[in-house]
């Protein structure tokens, strides 16, 4: 069964157009790297798929429903992860997790497993004011992972992150992964990401998709890894710019 | 030699001021709209530099006033107006009203009247509470009057002072300041909350969930109305143990009109966050909303003072109807009857702002 399927969309800003047509579709259990660079139109995609923007034109359908009609229904089966979220600094983790938990009428029981899945148990109580970049990240996913999502949406989640906290946060998308119960629909830069991650990759660039396909039908001899792909692709590199923060 | 363009403070002046100018709505919040309220107010108080004062003659036997008055002051509507030129101390305009004695009450806890003055066997008597600064001066002015060669009649005079509860300063002070506390903390609670989590983009991952977007809202109303009920308590039993300042009429109504203000202000709190996702605007639209009403509707001083036609405008100011009518239960002994009407308004508005507000409110 398809979870996704993105057909021919457009999106502008202004006179930015952002995506332009983009389609592919995406079976159940499957994880699917958008790559691309910065500005790429990776995040106008995705937040198209996760109903939070609408496409100038073309269609959307998850699980066969679109989000005009089934809005309430599909936000019950999605998690998503953003870019940019700054949960409130004022909550320790629990109680942020606490307050999403009760968007789906989960308790306390649920809270503690992603609490464990995310590896947070020793900073449950701490503000998040008080986290780091890495353990904001972790909490951003327990925050994606509490509803059991059976498509999840995760926008850049490493970016910033030093290698150790990407490592990490590998690991847990690692085990969903081998619990073959989640769609994940990951965008990132990091060609090492998609690689160890996903299934399929969508390499796009400048609102169009440049290619598609399982990671060893995209490499050949003359592209032994996705960033010599991509150069091939469109003569310039993956990561201009590449910074690890570190906090 | 290097060039200055090169210096640290030169770019980073520089840059300060693209960044400012770039933005053109924190631009005219920042710079244009004090700007605009400084020279508003400027000609609202300096157009004009008369001093009015109200006082009540109540109807005992007022012969050295009336004689007085019957010189000097000339009929204007239901009122007798005594106008003195003083290119030093300025111009000053002493209203002169007759009232019984407990309707010139009223008008004094409503801050309509600064003085009552009585005549009783050759003696004037100033009614005023000595606390009250304008009251001070309308009695200052108006005594040095009679008392002056010019009026050419000289007359024994006494001061007594009004520390009847609800005719106090203090007792005109505590509900207006109730009144601006709600305003001032659901404007900024509310508005400012909103605004600062769109901007962090915790509103779009919110509504990313099943969340339901008018508990959202609600749950920041509660928390706001419960706040400001516990701040009201604190001010009120402040005020009933320091200055003994107590609720004259009915306390349920009190509740509700407290209600119905709290109602107002979320609507327009709801409004004011509706669209922007820049903090530094939506300060800029909360001053907007809270100074004007802050300087109009009375809180410190009656609102009487202001031209006769900005009045009826002034009433219509939520802070206005909801501080009027918190000093009428407080002062007057109000009941159901007189807050009815202002309960009402309130809620209305305040309904019609959060529907508005709703309908564009951009939530991501």
């Amino acid at each position: 069964m398809l979870q996704i399927e993105v057909k021919n969309i457009f999106k502008s800003f202004k006179d930015v157009r952002a995506v332009q047509g983009i389609s592919f579709a995406i079976p159940s259990g499957q994880f699917v790297a958008l790559l691309g660079p910065n500005g790429a139109g990776k995040t106008t995609t995705v937040e198209m798929m996760e109903g939070l923007k609408t496409p100038d034109h073309g269609e959307i359908l998850i699980q066969g429903k679109t989000w005009q009609k089934h809005e309430k229904e599909l936000r019950k089966i999605i998690g998503l992860s953003l870019q940019e979220t700054r949960f409130s600094e004022k909550l320790t983790i629990r109680e942020t997790l606490r307050l999403f938990a009760s968007f789906f009428e989960l308790g306390d029981k649920r809270v503690s497993e992603v609490i464990a899945l995310t590896g947070l148990e020793n900073k449950e109580k701490s503000l998040v004011g008080a986290l780091s970049g890495g353990q904001r990240q972790r909490l951003a996913l327990a925050v994606s992972l509490l509803n059991r999502p059976q498509i999840l949406f995760l926008d850049e989640p490493t970016t910033g992150l030093d290698p150790h906290s990407r490592l990490d946060l590998w690991n847990i998308l690692n085990e969903l992964k081998q619990q073959g119960e989640t769609t994940l629909i990951l965008t990132t830069h990091y060609m090492e990401e998609a690689e160890s991650l996903c299934d399929h990759i969508i390499i796009i660039d400048e609102g169009k998709i440049l290619k598609e396909g399982k990671l060893e039908d995209l490499l050949d001899e003359n592209s032994r890894n996705l960033d010599e792909l991509f150069i091939h692709l469109t003569g310039k590199t993956l990561m201009e710019t590449d910074e690890i923060v570190q906090k | 030699m290097k060039s200055f363009k090169n210096k640290q403070l030169y770019q980073l002046t520089l840059t300060q001021i693209l960044e400012t100018v770039r933005e053109p709505e924190v631009l005219f919040w920042g710079i244009v709209f004090p700007v605009l309220i400084s020279i508003g107010l400027g000609f609202a108080f300096t157009q004009n530099s008369i001093s009015k004062f109200n006082v009540v003659m109540t109807q005992e036997n007022p012969i050295v006033l009336d004689s007085l008055l019957s010189v000097f002051a000339s009929p204007e509507n239901e009122n007798l107006v005594w106008k003195i030129s003083d290119k030093t101390l300025g111009d000053t305009e002493l209203r002169f009203s007759y009232s019984d004695w407990k309707s010139g009450i009223v008008a004094l806890k409503r801050g309509e009247a600064d003085l009552i003055v009585g005549d009783s066997a050759g003696v004037i008597r100033y009614h005023f509470d000595p606390h009250n600064s304008q009251s001070q001066l309308a009695y200052l002015k108006l005594s040095g009057l009679i008392q002056s060669p010019a009026s050419s009649t000289q007359s024994d005079t006494a001061i007594v002072p009004l520390t009847l509860k609800g005719v106090r300063y203090i007792d005109f002070l505590i509900p207006g300041l109730i009144a601006m506390g709600i305003m001032s903390s659901i404007l900024w609670g509310i508005s400012y909350t909103l605004i600062e989590r769109r901007s962090q983009k915790l509103l779009r991952r919110m509504v990313a969930t099943p969340m339901k977007k008018s508990y959202f809202i609600f749950a920041m109303m509660m928390v706001r109305i419960a706040m400001n009920f516990i701040e009201a308590i604190i001010i009120f039993l402040a005020a009933l143990l320091l200055f003994g300042v107590e609720i004259q009429g009915n306390i349920a109504a009190l509740i509700v009109l407290f209600l119905a203000g709290n109602i107002a202000f979320t609507g327009i709190a709801v409004l004011v966050s509706s669209r922007t996702a820049k903090t530094e605007v939506g300060t800029g639209w909360i001053n907007a909303v809270q100074m004007p009403m802050m300087i109009l509707s009375g809180i410190f001083f009656s609102y009487h003072n202001f031209p006769a036609w900005s009045i009826p405008v002034i009433k219509l100011l939520p802070l206005t109807a909801l501080t009027d009518g918190m000093r009428s239960i407080f002062n007057e002994g109000a009941g159901w009857l007189e807050i009815l009407a202002p309960s009402t308004a309130l809620s209305v508005f305040g309904i019609l702002c959060f529907w508005l507000g709703i309908k564009c409110f951009k939530w991501y």
